[in-house]
């Protein structure tokens, strides 16, 4: 332990015992269920955005393998087809907005103020609101199955005229969103400006984790283009309520026009989901190879170059709406160009392993799984992003399995990785390492399983989102419908992991777990005390983290 | 067990370009989706060199550079030189991709000066097919009978093409260019023929086109792909490619055939009339969802005994004409038809309300 912590410990001690007499100047002032009703302390309201999106991911899993139950052969077994669709969209909507969203956002709650130093977010009391407004989102969407006509079925991208012809339960899809977007918004400004006032001295942006980065880069995104989804989401409103045509070519107006809004919000939106999992990736990886994240600024150029290119490829979400041939070779260009920052942080990540000293903690594994699979997602998708081969391809299963190789590989193992790699600060326990390898391994087997064969049902022209298939596509229908319960059962197994390790794991965790480990959050204790960094880390504590990073000389 | 996976990813790798249809495209069958099929084979190959090489130093970094080997982390951490390369070199490699794509799509979008020109119309959930140069059209439904799908307590053998199906093929003559305009009746469709390499979405109010010539005689398959309610996995696309001679003889058989089923406007119906052509619509349109002993299921209410097939004529006219909930509106019927489909709604299923509906009834209430 360094001078500079050991003056800090004893204050949070002393603040601790302070706080736990009801007398906390800020947060944890109360106890019960208070303590979670009124939090406004980030690490309370990190660890409730980590429980919602768990309870969400099992809600949306069990969606996902109601579907592939009734996929498991031709013909239908257990649904109407109009339930099937229900099944799809609350999936789609849930996993997205419910589960990857509010989970990165529980992450960036937890270790951003670590990470910078910072006591807290920004705006402690308006946190609060960002997290209790996704409760009642999540129940909204849950009642509109309910509903006469049942829940939204026009698909996660709610597309019109279809949804405009559906019944109640939609309207309670495009509140549930409205919802979520307002919270998203809060949480980024929150975000925003956490990270651009709040952190440690002789921290510049350039020297920040790179986690921290992406969370600011996402945060913008979000800025931006969830007004977007809400404006898509009202102009559908007042279509199919106030005699509106925004989107009815009968009164003017154009169906393709909601496709365009919502594709504005939507491809960022892809990186909202996408670009915190390099944020995570690129703390692990240097870690466990003892060795700093390889081109760190190309990183920072790589992630903001994405971030500007999400904004002008929508359009290749439409290839097959009939664009004219300028709109379809500008969005193919655009689209093909990608291609190049993200090749650039894959580069930077494997010469980051390059001449390393590594280990093979679960969080790597997790981060090399996410590397492997995220990279043949990246492969199909610039299959994908090739104008006449998605013309073939748009609308089957490839691009089912497309989206899944880059958002469950991509998203969701990097936020296990995430939880593994923190669980030692959060809870202050080692997880068990046997039981987190076979997790890991039973989800990349079962997700390849699950998920591969969906390539090839698509290139033989299976459609996506039907309740029921043509004969030649049984066999790889049956082996994905298979990997699928295994994959869904293999998430019981963390879910066993982590309550395990709250209950006191394997053994307590010391501060720095990791020894490749340099950022400020191992600078505390583990568990990191409800109030850290109330004065902010000493200059040379984070100079010396800096240097160990490679960021300063 | 990482080495394993990866050896299986490689060797499928090469059969997604080479092999038989299982694992790649479905056959191409026009000169369209021969070139998709080679630039998706040029593609592939670009991109097993990169996974081999991507691939190959992260495993040997991984089995090399690990600590239980006793390595040692060496510290560096940049180097301008190799970032501006791995920048630059995948650059120059998109190139190489976007050089033929891009001539592909400017092909693909070149729909002038065809030989023939159909008119799809995608509705809830059937295909219209109309060939504007020779004055004809007609429905395509799918002929998968519905006990074939709904396996909810036994097993029904299936057809060999169930689900691809339909009563009325496309029918076009092989070697000619024929262009496809698609449209829609209620929602967005799409009009997709893999083994032809089209697809074009079919939107309401809108018309777009796509193009196809086909190289050989024979039957292609495909479904639509875009989400449109219900019964979107129901409604298959069948084009039969022909002889030029046959589809001459085909054409002139349908000309016939549309002249003769055309409903003379002027035709006095009868009751009984009107109930029997309303239960050939019934099947066609309305059994998929209430049943065809109109005990309805799921969001769909029974028509036997039902307040709108009893009540007064004027809100059942109303309720096919525009739908509710999950019901979509049937205007796309004719007035004949939609007076028929109603009059016998109710006289059937034990209704025998007695009461019918004329044509004449139907256009007065579509005002």
């Amino acid at each position: 332990m360094t001078t500079a912590t050991e003056t800090l410990h004893p204050h949070d001690a002393a603040h601790d015992e302070h706080a736990g007499h009801g007398g906390g100047h800020h947060g944890a002032a109360h106890s019960g269920w208070r303590r979670w009703v009124y939090a406004t302390n980030h690490k309370d309201i990190g660890t409730m955005y980590l429980w919602f999106a768990f309870s969400m991911f099992l809600l949306g899993g069990t969606f996902a393998l109601c579907i592939r139950a009734e996929l498991f052969q031709p013909g239908l077994q257990f649904w109407q087809p109009e339930f099937f669709n229900q099944l799809t969209t609350l999936h789609g909507v849930i996993m997205v907005f419910g589960a990857i969203m509010p989970a990165f956002t529980g992450l960036m709650n937890w270790q951003l103020p670590l990470m910078i130093g910072a006591p807290d977010m920004a705006f402690a009391r308006m946190n609060n609101w960002s997290f209790w407004l996704l409760p009642p989102a999540a129940l909204l969407l849950i009642i509109s199955l309910f509903m006469p006509g049942g829940g939204p079925g026009a698909g996660w991208t709610f597309y019109p005229p279809l949804s405009v012809q559906l019944g109640p339960g939609m309207d309670f899809g495009i509140f549930a969103i409205h919802l979520m977007g307002l919270s998203s918004i809060m949480g980024s400004i929150n975000i925003v400006t956490t990270i651009l006032n709040m952190r440690a001295p002789g921290m510049t942006l350039l020297k920040m984790p790179l986690f921290a980065w992406t969370s600011l880069v996402t945060a913008y995104l979000l800025i931006a283009v969830a007004p977007v989804l809400a404006g898509a989401v009202t102009m559908l409103l007042t279509d199919r309520h106030f005699g509106t045509h925004f989107f009815n070519a009968a009164g003017g107006g154009d169906p393709i026009l909601f496709q365009h809004v919502f594709w504005f919000f939507g491809h960022p939106e892809v990186y909202i989901m996408a670009l915190p999992a390099f944020g995570v990736v690129s703390q692990i990886l240097p870690t466990f190879s003892r060795k700093p994240l390889f081109g760190y600024v190309s990183m920072v150029y790589a992630v903001c170059a994405i971030a500007i290119l999400s904004f002008m490829v929508w359009g290749h979400h439409m290839f097959a709406v009939g664009f004219p041939a300028t709109a379809q070779l500008f969005y193919m260009f655009m689209t093909m160009l990608i291609a190049v920052p993200t090749g650039v942080k894959v580069f930077n990540w494997i010469a980051t392993m390059w001449q390393g000293s590594m280990t093979f903690e679960t969080p790597m594994l997790f981060a090399i799984g996410f590397l492997c699979l995220f990279t043949i997602g990246g492969f199909s998708g610039l299959v994908l992003s090739l104008a006449p081969v998605d013309i073939a391809l748009h609308g089957t299963y490839y691009v089912v399995a497309h989206f899944h190789y880059v958002l469950v590989a991509g998203a969701l193992f990097s936020l296990f990785g995430a939880a593994y790699y923190w669980l030692p600060k959060w809870t202050g326990h080692m997880y068990s390492e046997k039981m987190g390898k076979l997790h890991f391994w039973w989800s990349m087997i079962s997700f390849n399983v699950t998920f591969f064969p969906m390539h090839f049902l698509g290139l033989a022209g299976m459609p996506r989102r039907i309740p029921d298939y043509a004969l030649q596509f049984t066999t790889f229908n049956e082996i994905a419908s298979i990997g699928a319960f295994f994959f869904g059962f293999a998430q019981i197994l963390f879910l066993y992991n982590v309550i395990h390790t709250i209950r006191g794991g394997v053994g307590p965790a010391p501060a720095k777990p990791w020894d490749g480990a340099h950022t400020l959050e191992w600078e505390v204790d583990s568990p990191a005390p409800h109030h850290t960094w109330e004065t902010p880390p000493d200059e040379a504590l984070v100079r010396r983290g800096l240097i160990a990073q490679g960021l300063e000389h | 067990m990482l080495l394993r996976r990866l050896c299986a990813a490689l060797s499928c790798m090469p059969a997604f370009a080479f092999a038989d249809s299982l694992y790649t495209f479905q056959t191409p069958q026009s000169s369209i989706a021969n070139r998709i099929n080679d630039l998706h084979t040029w593609i592939m190959l670009i991109i097993v060199v990169i996974f081999v090489v991507v691939f190959g130093l992260m495993f040997y970094s991984i089995f090399k550079h690990r600590k239980s080997q006793g390595h040692a982390a060496r510290n560096f951490h940049e180097n301008t030189v190799v970032e501006v390369a791995w920048t630059i070199i995948p650059a120059l490699i998109l190139a190489v991709m976007a050089w033929p794509a891009a001539h592909l799509v400017l092909d693909q979008k070149d729909t002038r000066d065809p030989d023939v020109t159909i008119k799809a119309t995608g509705y809830q959930w059937q295909w219209g097919y109309e060939y504007l140069d020779y004055g004809f059209g007609y429905r395509s439904h799918l002929a998968t009978p519905r006990a074939q799908i709904e396996n909810y307590k036994g097993d029904v053998a299936k057809d060999s093409q169930y689900l691809l199906e339909v009563d009325e093929p496309v029918v076009v003559p092989v070697g000619k260019r024929v262009r496809v305009m698609t449209t829609a009746n209620d929602v967005i469709h799409s009009w997709y023929i893999p083994a032809l390499g089209v697809k074009q979405d079919a939107i309401p109010g809108f018309i777009r086109d796509t193009w196809f010539t086909a190289d050989h005689v024979g039957t292609y398959r495909g479904q639509c792909t875009e989400l449109c309610g219900r019964d979107h996995g129901y409604m298959p696309i069948v084009v039969k490619v022909v002889s030029d001679a046959d589809f001459k003889t085909w054409v002139a058989e349908q000309q016939k055939k549309a002249k003769a089923a055309q409903d003379d406007p002027n035709k006095k119906w009868t009751k009984d009339e009107l109930i029997a052509r309303g239960k050939t619509v019934f099947e066609a349109n309305c059994a998929a969802c209430h049943k065809s002993d109109g005990k309805g299921g799921g969001p769909f209410p029974a028509l036997a005994g039902s307040k709108i097939a009893t009540g007064p004529k004027d809100g059942h006219i109303h309720i096919v004409l525009t739908g509710k909930n999950a019901m979509p509106s049937w205007a796309g019927l004719s007035d004949t038809e939609i007076a028929a489909v109603i009059s016998y709604e109710r006289n059937s299923f034990g209704n025998h309300d007695g009461d019918f509906v004329l044509p004449a009834e139907v256009k007065a209430a579509r005002k």
